[in-house]
């Protein structure tokens, strides 16, 4: 044989082998694969496809983080700051109303007298605002780029928080990633309760500690006598037996003593006359000297616990407490409490998150579409492969084996890029199996062409494998061009079918064109045949 | 040898022309005109809305099933459909989705289903978007559409002339159109899959056009006395054995698929199965018939050699030294 057939072969050889390790797994399940393995000395991978959660079953998940009203929240702390400081410097203010939608304030001072002395206040201690107009209102804008940092932050931060949560919930290989400005892509293969996964996922879990007023009546409040720096939050009330709900109100103050970000650990205990769960916290040492302190001046006060805004419980303070530990006690469940401490830890998210798309999908749904997927490439590629032999005999057998090269790259490159197979992605393989062969139909024609007009077997093939080569690059290209636009355009399912297609594509090439025509030259050199199975 | 297509055979596609355009643009014309009238079934991935997949230990009926969720203000005017033919699947369609973390709709369905069918159920899938995504589904849609049909105008503009270029083109336009037409026609769902069928239908189209436009080039290039009729009716004369028989090979991986790939790989093979057939068919009555469009030589004769003819000859120089 010629050294450049030899060469070619070799080639082909070490690919067959190399995607083959990375396939074999796949197929014979990752314990045979280990064991295989140990018995060749640890060389072989171990490694199966990684399948998407359309055949595995989890949860798919698609978050907004509401962006705009972390800016609210930096917005209407500026307005209460701002409001304390015309306070101080003897201004009246009738209003101080921070809006998301612009990220202003509008100021309405009582007298007109004390614009210039309210926007110097402004202008020197607020550099992030902007004035921008100076009349009555006074109205302020938070910069672009500080509200632009903002946003960012907000996103950054609530991956954090997420991954973090995901990761205590216990899912293996989670994925937590950004997409686009705001959203957040949460993929949780293999998960049983998806519900209280989202549940716990989404929960902003902002705790605050806040002083309540017993100054002002409730009563009077609700009737609109409520002071500025108070407001009113309610203590959801759930009757074990009935499941009756009541919501009691009370006013607070707007300042929180203690917010969750000064919280390093919290954990379930139980305790009470009836031995029921309840979350224990701790404080960093900055929370706990806060804590000791205001503890200390505010016995006989009731103070309440404040997650997302609802009331857990409202405890009277009894003696200054040190060391930075705290309860939550309510009627929690075990699971809840469970959460409860769980979302504690991971700390709060910056900002509420949405839901904008959700896709649950059972186990048993996805071995169902596995099962199908299956057995819909079965009989395809069978028939395929059965045509083939029968309209061009040896030829054809050579055109099949090419095509089950093609398929073991298409998952030996899936396994080493740790990329997803999906069911769409299954029927880009059983497509790439229908197209694969017709490169070879291609070549095969030609030849026959060839041979048609009287050329010799070794010329024939030469000249049809040449001629047909442009060809088929030309329509691979295109198809290929549009396999990666399916990629990058493509979410989750679709885009398992783009990487596929784009795999089968490129392998398309060396195993229908190299590959066959090494296996043609070495029996055109051996064999010197003057007839052609084809 | 078996063959398809008898060796040498020579048809006369341009004269069937005529006959083959009035029934695209019938097919298209009944296709698009039932789509612009009932208005696109749009899958919830790109109108927003849950679908809730269940299965039933036992057989029940449609109607009891109907029955049980009709009084709930978020399934009233939910759709059913029943998947397979063992009366044990059911697809629950509602516009409503709820972007809270902390309600979800399959929980407003459990209770409904349990009081009527007790344990005997099980939530397989449930798929949950809101409007707000599903729009930004749509567009990505449509841009990997048009930007594919872009890429290949810009490829094929630049390996052939252009009249050849806009022929593909107009072939791709033609398939999307029948595909859509047909999808509608059989009261087919858009879904993501299907925009991925649809796209992949154009790389499939493509293919098959480049390789009659190749031999058509071919034809012209060792004959310049050959009209631009005969041209084109040799080209596809002697590409149809392997036109045929990539449409059969690739059939019979979709035909199986739309058969045995069960409910969720319905729509995707479907659009695949009439968009290699419409494919097919484009790429001889067509995109050849648009060459004849432009008047004057089907290649220019002045024109500077491209890479392939360099290619092509260095081939040829190569037989003829081993002998060839």
């Amino acid at each position: 044989m010629k050294t450049s057939t030899w060469v070619k072969l070799i080639i082909v050889l070490v690919v067959v082998a190399i995607f083959g390790a990375y396939t074999l797994p796949t197929f014979i399940g990752e314990k045979n694969a280990k064991y295989l393995s140990e018995l060749l000395g640890g060389i072989l991978p171990t490694q199966t496809i990684n399948l998407g959660l359309d055949l595995k079953g989890g949860v798919h998940l698609v978050l907004e983080v509401e962006t705009d009203k972390a800016v609210y929240a930096v917005l209407s702390r500026a307005a209460n700051n701002l409001q304390q400081q015309l306070l101080q410097a003897k201004i009246a203010a009738d209003k101080v109303i921070p809006s998301a939608k612009d990220a202003t304030i509008k100021i309405y001072l009582v007298d007109k007298k004390d614009i210039n002395k309210a926007i110097n206040i402004i202008m020197s201690n607020f550099p992030n605002f902007k004035v921008i107009s100076d009349g009555q209102p006074i109205v302020i804008q938070l910069k672009k780029q500080i509200v632009e940092k903002i946003k960012k932050q907000a996103v950054e931060q609530a991956i954090n928080v997420i991954r973090n949560r995901v990761n205590q919930f216990g899912v293996t290989e989670p994925t937590v990633v950004r997409a686009g400005e705001n959203h957040i892509v949460v993929d949780l293969p293999g998960i049983k309760n998806a519900n209280r996964a989202v549940r716990l996922l989404g929960e902003t879990a902002r705790l605050e500690l806040h002083l309540v007023d017993d100054s002002v009546s409730v009563a009077d409040a609700l009737n609109g006598k409520l002071p500025p720096d108070d407001e009113i939050l309610y203590e959801i009330k759930r009757d074990p037996t009935t499941g009756e709900i009541t919501k009691v109100p009370f006013v607070v103050k707007k300042e929180p003593v203690i917010t969750g970000d000064m919280i390093t650990n919290a954990q379930v205990r139980f305790g009470g006359p009836l031995n029921q769960p309840y979350v224990a916290f701790e404080l960093n040492s900055q929370g706990a000297k806060i804590f000791a302190n205001f503890t200390a001046t505010h016995i006989g006060k009731r103070l309440a616990i404040v997650l997302d805004n609802v009331i857990y419980s409202a405890p009277v303070i009894q003696s200054r407490i040190g060391g930075g530990r705290g309860q939550i006690t309510g009627n929690f469940t075990l699971e809840e409490a469970h959460d409860l401490a769980l979302v504690l830890r991971s700390g709060s998210l910056p900002a509420p998150v949405k839901i904008l798309q959700k896709v649950t999908i059972g186990p048993s749904l996805g071995k169902i579409s596995i099962e199908k997927g299956r057995k819909a490439m079965i009989f395809g590629a069978l028939a395929v492969i059965l045509f083939m032999i029968f309209y061009y005999r040896l030829s054809g057998l050579l055109a099949d084996i090419a095509m089950a090269l093609n398929i073991i790259i298409i998952f030996g490159t899936m396994v080493m890029l740790n990329a997803t197979l999906t069911l769409p992605g299954l029927a880009g393989i059983a497509l790439t199996v229908g197209m694969a062969v017709d490169a070879n139909v291609l070549i095969y024609e030609r030849i026959r062409e060839e041979l048609l007009i009287g050329r010799s077997v070794h010329d024939a093939v030469n000249t049809g494998y040449a001629r047909a080569f442009i060809t088929i690059l030309d329509a691979n290209i295109t198809t290929l061009i549009v396999a990666l636009i399916l990629y990058q355009f493509g979410s989750g399912p679709v885009k398992g079918f783009g990487i596929t297609m784009a795999i089968g594509l490129l392998a398309n090439i060396f195993t229908a064109v190299t590959f066959t025509k090494t296996v043609f030259d070495i029996v055109l050199e051996k064999f010197r045949p003057n007839r052609l199975s084809i | 040898m078996v063959q398809i297509v008898k060796p040498g055979i020579l048809i006369d596609f341009v004269s069937k022309f005529k006959i083959a355009v009035t029934i695209s643009l019938i097919l298209i014309a009944v296709g698009i005109g039932h789509l612009i009238i009932k208005g696109p079934k749009l899958g919830i991935e790109f109108k927003g809305g849950t679908s809730i997949q269940i299965e039933f230990s036992k057989p029940i009926k449609v109607t009891e099933l109907r029955n049980a969720i009709k009084n709930s203000k978020i399934f009233s005017d939910s759709r059913i459909q029943n998947i397979g033919n063992s009366n044990r699947r059911f697809i629950i369609y509602t516009k409503v989705s709820t972007s809270s973390t902390t309600k979800s709709i399959e929980d407003a369905l459990k209770p409904l289903l349990e009081k009527k069918f007790g344990n005997t159920f099980k939530i397989l899938e449930v798929d949950m978007v809101g409007p707000k995504i599903g729009k930004e589904f749509r567009d990505k849609g449509i841009i990997a559409i048009v930007l594919s049909l872009l890429a290949i105008l810009i490829y094929i503009s630049l390996r052939f002339q252009y009249r050849f270029a806009f022929g593909a083109i107009l072939a791709l336009i033609h398939d999307v159109l029948i595909t859509v037409g047909f999808l509608s026609l059989f009261g087919y769902e858009f879904t993501l899959d299907v925009v991925a069928a649809i796209l992949t239908i154009v790389g499939y189209s493509v293919n098959d056009t480049i390789v009659i436009f190749d031999r058509i080039r071919e034809k012209v290039k060792s004959n310049r006395k050959l009209s631009n009729v005969e041209a084109i009716n040799r080209g596809i004369s002697e590409t149809l054995s392997r036109t045929v028989l990539t449409a059969g090979t690739t059939l019979f991986v979709v035909l199986s698929l739309f058969f045995f790939g069960g409910h969720a790989l319905k729509g995707m093979s479907f659009a695949l199965l009439v968009g290699i057939i419409s494919g097919t068919y484009s790429s001889i009555f067509i995109a050849s018939p648009v060459l004849l469009l432009f008047k004057g030589p089907l290649i220019p004769e002045k024109k500077e050699e491209d890479s392939t003819d360099r290619f092509k000859q260095r081939i040829e120089y190569d037989l003829k030294q081993r002998g060839g």
